[in-house]
């Protein structure tokens, strides 16, 4: 060997990154606070293009008999719009939050497998972009989200063919996510925080992984199959060949009804974590809460024939589908009770995540309202596929998800950067959305059951639905201010100083037990836990009359404020005998094995010879990553 | 002061909600004319209320809860902590199951009931969803008719629903299919299905939807009270032209509905000779043209012998007696029948009407005028 000096050469393709700041830390980093903020940015800017296209979509309904947009551009609009917002907005929004704080909120370091998380996070954005380059491919996915063969199939445009691989990669990213997630809430709990000690937020994020888990592998198999029949000539939605166009409605709804509870139960735990807070009080029937999304995680699997209500599955499977639709809306109702119940006899402070979290409640009340008249199947049988649909899910999945996940943005950003939002504009933020959510979602109802179906590119005005669509309209554009005021104020808050106590709310959970934001390893000590709502009690001691009194300053344990990176390894050392603090380092592996997937997903529209490259490229990101030791 | 002004929004709130329904809405499921859909609206209406009065409730309870226990200055301290009440969960959980087992009692009927089977002598009629029109087909009468199904008044018609026709790519597979026809997926009727997509069929004020599905024959109860015209339009996504895929329920007085249905059995009459119509007539007829789609019921060639058509687009027989065509939006009018013979795409986006090569102006104004004599 000539280079005899250099120290050991390690295996691997590429040198190890070091660094942790600047620009290029972001492309190589492990660090499940990174990651969960690159999944905040990057969901958050698909929000903002699926709700132009949303906005276009409105603009083009506005006034009757109107083709302001093409009947094909139409049709691309509201698939994109349903694809991005459902997989590219409210699904990796919730991920930023797990991501970022399920480590934190049961005392770990990080996830159990930091890079494969940074695996999912790179997968989840190619799966985006790939998408999204089809509007320059050759034409979007213009077959709806829901992509009902035969039409997915027949369409002559690729638009369909990206959605399938699209949503492929997606679910990859998801899989690998949603095993990490698990596997570190079962396995990386600090020392006596039991299963029934963790924050709801955090049950919430178990429960859905395993939904995804458990869901993604259905729809996998159904787009597998819709990519065969577009791209290979197999038949297995053809009934001209014996296939059928029913067994994908299957496929796709068995995953995409537990799919609308893997959207709405991370905001319903973030709900039950901003409540307590701002309520001054521990949440009401904390085990209830927890059982009844646990139920609705399993319920959630049986009842996806409630879609197919007008297929023609005959009278004894809709009589089943409409009665476990009906069940699942009594562990739904408890979740209401005991968050009215948590507010009940409180000490309320109107916050901007208090007021999207009262807000939550209430939308949601309305879209499980109209849910339930779904279940009654004569009536859904009027309702399916109109604009009263559209009007339930968006009460469910924006009043809802939406809402919940904006509470969680206002509630943990000065966690997150340290620096607060401001109170003044949040509140403008959330009563503009809330009128412009209701004039947009409420005339919907309206509209649907006076005749409107769904995505249609324009009505008569002979129909009379003119009035309520202009009002929808209207109102969407006030929603596009409440956003532009929340973009205005989340940059104008990095220009205030980065002072952030650690606990500024007075909250209950650990997250806000290390500094705003947290130290690369979270916590200088691993806290160890001894109840529900761990800091809380370190900061109060509660009598047997329920009353609550301050612990003594200086008692067992204050928010270790201020205590961060700098005091380094050499206090730690008797937690991992004398070996200090082992954080897993930064990686380019991750980026390079996802990268390899919308490679060979292009090579499956475009040729052949790029299935090989995107192979070779996945293969050398895994290769050099078996390799590489997980932290030096 | 502050109660009163909060009922008083409360109040101008519920007239909102009341009011909020447009009274010109033409294709209204609020306005059942029908049995059928009257059976749908009937349970819509008592679980609306019961909803509403849930709403009332857990929102009041919300907004009481957040102004009764809005921090006040100068309050120290912090609230009671209480952890929960399990009487109170189990009131909760028991109390919604108990609304909603008795709102499931009479859905569970009411399913049963609209999936009842025909009985002998029952009216029936074949609907096929084509991109993008529908076709009605008499069976037992013998004739066929496109975006206009017409019934007689006070008569539950039994509609068997299957999806056919041209879709997806213009070189279809399959020769034009032509009949809805019940069997095994891999029996020989199914081979008909052609490359149809799925289609649903909705007019909302006889009727629930029911879809049209490829390969499955779907089944819909259908009546109409009153004479009338009811709009009706394919719900489930199916393409470009998904939106303009429409039809009309034309309901008569039976003595009507009789005379309407002998006018419809009578074959076409061929225009006078040396006409514009005549010419037209032969235009339609020549080989691979409008025949090769269109059918109409005597038309003859230049030598008087019968030509006979395809079902793949709608039969013409009777075409000046329906009021509208593309999918029932458009009325039948000469500007309209213009525009449409000499450029269908720019008609209706993707449309399947093939004119190769494109027709003269002259064999326009022919074609015109012949399907101006099919009344």
């Amino acid at each position: 060997m000539a280079s005899v000096s250099v120290p050991a050469r390690r295996p691997g393709l590429l040198g190890r990154p070091t660094s942790t700041t600047g620009l290029w830390s972001w492309f190589t980093t492990v660090d499940h606070k990174k990651i969960g903020i690159l999944y905040g940015v990057t969901a958050f800017a698909f929000f903002l293009v699926g709700g132009v296209e949303a906005l276009l979509i409105r603009v083009q309904l506005a006034r009757p008999d109107q083709n302001v947009i093409s009947e094909a551009a139409f049709n691309e609009l509201f698939t994109m719009h349903g694809v991005t917002m459902v997989f590219l907005v409210v699904m990796p929004l919730s991920a930023a939050f797990f991501n970022y704080f399920i480590p934190l909120m049961i005392g770990a370091r990080d996830v159990a497998f930091p890079r494969l998380n940074a695996y999912s996070y790179w997968a989840f954005l190619f799966a985006g972009i790939f998408i999204y380059s089809s509007w320059f491919l050759g034409g979007a996915p213009n077959g709806g989200w829901f992509g009902y063969p035969p039409n997915s199939v027949l369409d002559p445009t690729r638009g369909m063919t990206f959605y399938s691989l699209g949503l492929l990669i997606a679910g990859i990213a998801s899989t690998v996510s949603a095993v990490n997630l698990a596997v570190t809430v079962i396995n990386m709990r600090a020392p006596g925080m039991t299963l029934f000690r963790m924050p709801v937020f955090v049950w919430m994020g178990l429960v859905v992984q395993l939904l995804l888990a458990f869901s993604l592998p259905i729809v996998t198999i159904g787009l597998v199959e819709l990519l065969f029949d577009r791209r290979f000539g197999t038949h297995f939605f053809d009934a001209a060949a014996g296939g059928s166009p029913v067994l994908w409605q299957h496929l796709f709804w068995l995953f995409a009804h537990p799919e609308v509870y893997i959207l709405v139960l991370p905001a319903m735990g973030i709900v039950s974590e901003i409540l307590p807070v701002f309520s001054r009080k521990p949440l009401f029937g904390y085990q209830f809460v927890v059982f009844s999304g646990i139920a609705i995680g399993f319920i959630g699997f049986g009842v996806w024939a409630h879609h197919m209500f007008a297929v023609g599955l005959g009278p004894i499977a809709n009589t089943a589908f409409g009665i476990s639709t009906m069940i699942i809306a009594v562990p739904t109702g408890v979740k209401i009770f005991n968050w009215l119940g948590t507010m009940w006899r409180g000490d309320i402070r109107f916050t901007t995540p208090m007021l999207f979290a009262i807000g939550f409640i209430g939308m949601f009340v309305i879209g499980g309202l109209s849910g339930v008249s779904h279940a009654v199947v004569p009536a859904d049988y009027q309702q399916t596929d109109t604009y009263y649909i559209v009007a339930h899910f968006h009460y469910v999945l924006f009043g809802g998800a939406i809402f919940g996940l904006f509470g969680g943005i206002y509630y943990w950003w000065p966690k997150v950067f340290g620096r607060m939002l401001s109170e003044r504009a949040g509140k403008w933020n959330f009563w503009i959305m809330l009128v412009g959510f209701n004039m947009t979602f409420g005339p919907m109802h309206v509209l649907g059951l006076q005749g409107m179906p769904r995505r249609i590119q324009s009505y008569p005005e002979s129909l009379g639905l003119t009035f309520w669509n202009t009002v929808s309209t209207v109102g969407a554009f006030l929603i596009a201010v409440s956003v532009l005021v929340f973009l205005v104020t989340a940059v104008a808050s990095f220009r205030r100083p980065k002072e952030m106590e650690a606990d500024p709310w007075d909250a209950r959970t650990l997250e806000w037990f290390t500094s705003s934001p947290p130290p690369e390893h979270n916590f200088d000590e691993i806290p160890t836990v001894h109840s529900l709502d761990e800091l809380w009690h370190r900061k109060y001691a509660e009598t047997h009359g329920g009353r609550v009194v301050p612990v003594p300053a200086g008692g067992s344990g204050r928010p270790a404020s201020g205590h961060g990176r700098s005091e380094g390894d050499g206090g730690h050392g008797s937690e991992h005998g004398g070996h200090g603090i082992h954080l897993p380092g930064p990686s380019y592996y991750p980026l390079i094995a996802s990268l390899g997937l919308p490679i060979v997903g292009y090579g499956l529209i475009f040729g052949w010879w790029m299935v090989g490259v995107g192979l070779l490229v996945t293969l050398a990101g895994f290769y050099g990553w078996i390799l590489e030791p997980s932290a030096e | 002061m502050r109660r009163k002004t909060l009922l008083a929004v409360g109040l101008v709130a519920l007239a909102a909600v009341l009011g909020a329904c447009a009274p010109n809405a033409t294709q209204d499921s609020l306005e059942p004319a029908g049995e059928f859909a009257r059976k749908s609206h009937d349970l819509f209406v008592p679980v609306f209320w019961v909803a509403t009065g849930i709403f009332v409730v857990v929102e009041g309870a919300l907004v009481v809860f957040a102004f009764r226990y809005r921090h006040r200055k100068g309050r120290e301290g912090i609230p009671p902590q209480v952890h929960g009440n399990t009487r109170l969960e189990v009131a909760w959980t028991i109390l919604p199951a108990v609304i909603l087992a008795g709102v499931a009692v009479p859905t569970v009927a009411t399913i049963f009931d609209l999936a009842r089977q025909p009985e002998e002598g029952t009216m029936r009629v074949d609907v096929l969803g084509h991109q993008w029109w529908w076709e009605f087909n008499y069976l037992e009468q013998g004739f066929t008719t496109a975006n206009e199904l017409h019934i007689p008044t006070g008569e539950p018609v039994y509609l068997r629903l299957c999806g056919v026709g041209l879709g997806g790519i213009p070189d279809a597979k399959t020769p034009v299919p032509t009949e809805c026809q019940p069997g095994p997926p891999d029996g020989p009727a199914a081979a008909a299905v052609g490359d149809a997509v799925v289609h649903s069929f909705w007019v909302p004020q006889l009727a629930g939807t029911i879809d049209v599905v490829p390969g499955q024959t779907n089944f819909l109860w259908i009546e109409a009270d009153e004479p009338g015209r009811y709009p009706g339009q394919c719900k489930e996504f199916c393409g470009l032209s998904h939106a303009y895929m429409k039809f009309v329920v034309v309901a008569h007085d039976p003595g009507d509905y009789q005379r309407w249905v002998e006018g419809q059995q009578a074959p076409a009459a061929m225009p006078e000779p040396e006409t514009a119509a005549a010419s037209g007539a032969q235009t339609f007829a020549a080989q691979n043209r409008c025949t090769r789609c269109h059918t109409i019921d005597g038309l003859e060639d230049q030598d008087g012998q019968p030509v006979v058509g395809s079902n793949g687009a709608p039969d013409l027989t009777h075409f000046m007696s329906r009021e509208c065509f593309r999918g029932c939006t458009l009325p039948v009018t000469e500007e309209n029948l213009r525009r449409w013979l000499q450029n269908p795409q720019a008609v209706e986006a993707g449309s399947w009407m093939v004119v190769d090569p494109p027709l003269t102006e002259g064999e326009i104004d022919d074609l015109v005028a012949f399907l101006q004599t099919l009344r």
